[in-house]
């Protein structure tokens, strides 16, 4: 209760993990961390879904499924039932 | 417009003490094929910062935007290093006032005057965007190496591994700050500090007066036309409850209790509408029941109002996820809903009460 934070999308294979530490570098929340053989899933819930290790992971050992995270684009695409537009030309939401 | 000088028009080598202001060590050759490397420098003009006001406020929103292609900052050489931008100016000018005395290439990105982690999520910071601009800028040739230096950020919509195939060009990720560059560019290592974001009181600030300026506008209309019911008070304290779901809410973000931004703006809500309440509740103009029911209905209207705006917050914020938000939404939207109108209702029948039966109770 009070938390919606607790589960996201994301999803680890280590077997399918190079070792390249791109995921560790690219993620802004440190949910990865560089290991011995393959990358450490470390911190799983801070993860924002932004899909940064997904799109660098070489070998699509990382899943995530990622969007803006804009409350006004959602709930406009739940009432409406369109695609998610998200924000204006200028400014992020 | 070529603003170099070609090698063999300027008079003088590299240990020249003439006047000649900007000699780039680049051949003819590459010159002929690179047209236009525009030049940049690492000086923020009282126009800059004027605009950097205008930017953050919101001001002329599609106009802060620089001419994407590829910038010589200092003096650069064929072994200088590149770094990616987006064509915002707040973006690009962090960057080129961050990298004061390296001399360097700046590669700007056409995203439509967006910045780098917002148009990275929106994919026009990307892999497709990058490889053309490397491309209609002859990089190639301008440079030996084959490294760009590309902000973290960006990596929300850069491919790294697909720009080294489709261009040959090694994209690096530096920190997620511009100012931590001149760091990192000594050993081209970023610490942990340098690849988190963070989410200050100063970088939640600056997004508080954006959020109020791009909120919908009929939002405002409807929540003010229907506080007119309560008077002169409801209207003041909708007021109170909408510059606490945008202003207050973000500065106090972190000190609210629990996690959801919804809970946390319904406390927030709760806390600036109880001296309202208050008021209602301890009047005695008219029947008991009408104050106190009066007070009841500021407590079901306005906290919902700022729990509202805190929960819109989610999409500045830089650690909510999109299943979180959602989940957020379904959770919490039908009973802000809920107890606005019931809280509506309630107004309305009052006030008839009161107007029927004489006296006003506010
Ligand atoms: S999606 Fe973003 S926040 Fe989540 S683990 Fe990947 S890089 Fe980190
Ligand atoms: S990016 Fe992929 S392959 Fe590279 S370390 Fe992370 S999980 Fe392993």
């Amino acid at each position: 209760m009070f938390d919606s934070y607790t589960e996201n999308t994301l999803e680890y294979d280590p077997k399918l993990c190079i070792n390249c530490g791109m995921c560790s570098t690219v993620c802004p929340h440190g949910v990865f961390r560089d290991g011995e053989k393959t990358a450490q899933l470390v911190d799983k819930k801070a993860c924002m879904e932004c899909g940064a290790c997904h799109l660098n992971c070489p070998t699509d050992a990382i899943k995530v499924e990622s969007g803006v995270g804009c409350a006004y684009a959602m709930m406009w695409s739940a009432i409406t039932g369109q695609k998610e537009v998200t924000c204006g030309d200028g400014e992020c939401c | 417009m070529s603003i170099l000088p070609k090698k063999e028009d300027s008079n003088c080598g590299t240990s020249c003490c003439g006047p000649a202001p900007m000699v780039l060590d680049l051949n003819t050759e590459s010159l002929s094929k690179q047209k236009d490397i525009k030049i940049a420098t690492s000086e923020i003009t009282a126009a800059n910062r004027l605009d950097h006001l205008f930017a953050r406020l919101g001001i002329k929103r599609s106009e802060h935007r620089v001419e994407p292609g590829l910038y010589a900052l200092g003096k650069p050489t064929r072994n200088s290093p590149v770094f990616v931008s987006a064509n915002y100016t707040l973006s690009f000018d962090a960057l080129r006032s961050s990298l004061v005395g390296i001399d360097g290439y700046i590669l700007v990105l056409d995203t439509k005057g967006v910045n780098v982690w917002c148009a990275a999520g929106k994919g026009t910071f990307g892999t497709d965007e990058l490889v053309f601009r490397i491309e209609v800028t002859g990089l190639a040739d301008v440079v030996d190496h084959r490294v760009l230096i590309v902000p973290q950020l960006g990596a929300t919509g850069v491919t790294a591994h697909k720009v080294k195939s489709r261009t040959g060009f090694k994209v690096e990720y530096g920190p997620v700050r511009a100012s931590d560059l001149p760091e990192y560019m000594k050993d081209r290592r970023a610490t942990d500090e340098m690849r988190r974001v963070r989410f200050t009181l100063l970088d939640r600030m600056v997004l508080a007066p954006v959020e109020l300026l791009l909120m919908p506008k009929i939002l405002l209309v409807v929540i003010l036309g229907i506080s007119l019911i309560g008077g002169v008070m409801g209207v003041f304290s909708a007021i109170v409850a909408i510059l606490a779901g945008t202003i207050l809410f973000p500065m106090l973000l972190p000190l609210l209790p629990t996690k959801d931004f919804s809970t946390k703006g319904f406390i927030l809500g709760f806390l600036v509408i109880l001296p309202f309440s208050w008021n209602a509740f301890m009047a005695t103009d008219t029947i008991w029941w009408l104050h106190k029911g009066l007070a009841l209905s500021f407590l079901l209207i306005m906290p919902p109002i700022t729990a509202f705006f805190a929960l819109n917050f989610t999409g500045a914020s830089t650690f909510t996820s999109v299943v979180g938000v959602k989940k957020e939404i379904y959770r919490y939207v039908p009973i802000m809903a809920l107890m606005f109108v019931i809280g509506v209702l309630l107004m309305i029948v009052l006030r008839l009460i009161s107007i029927t039966g004489g006296g006003s109770y506010v």
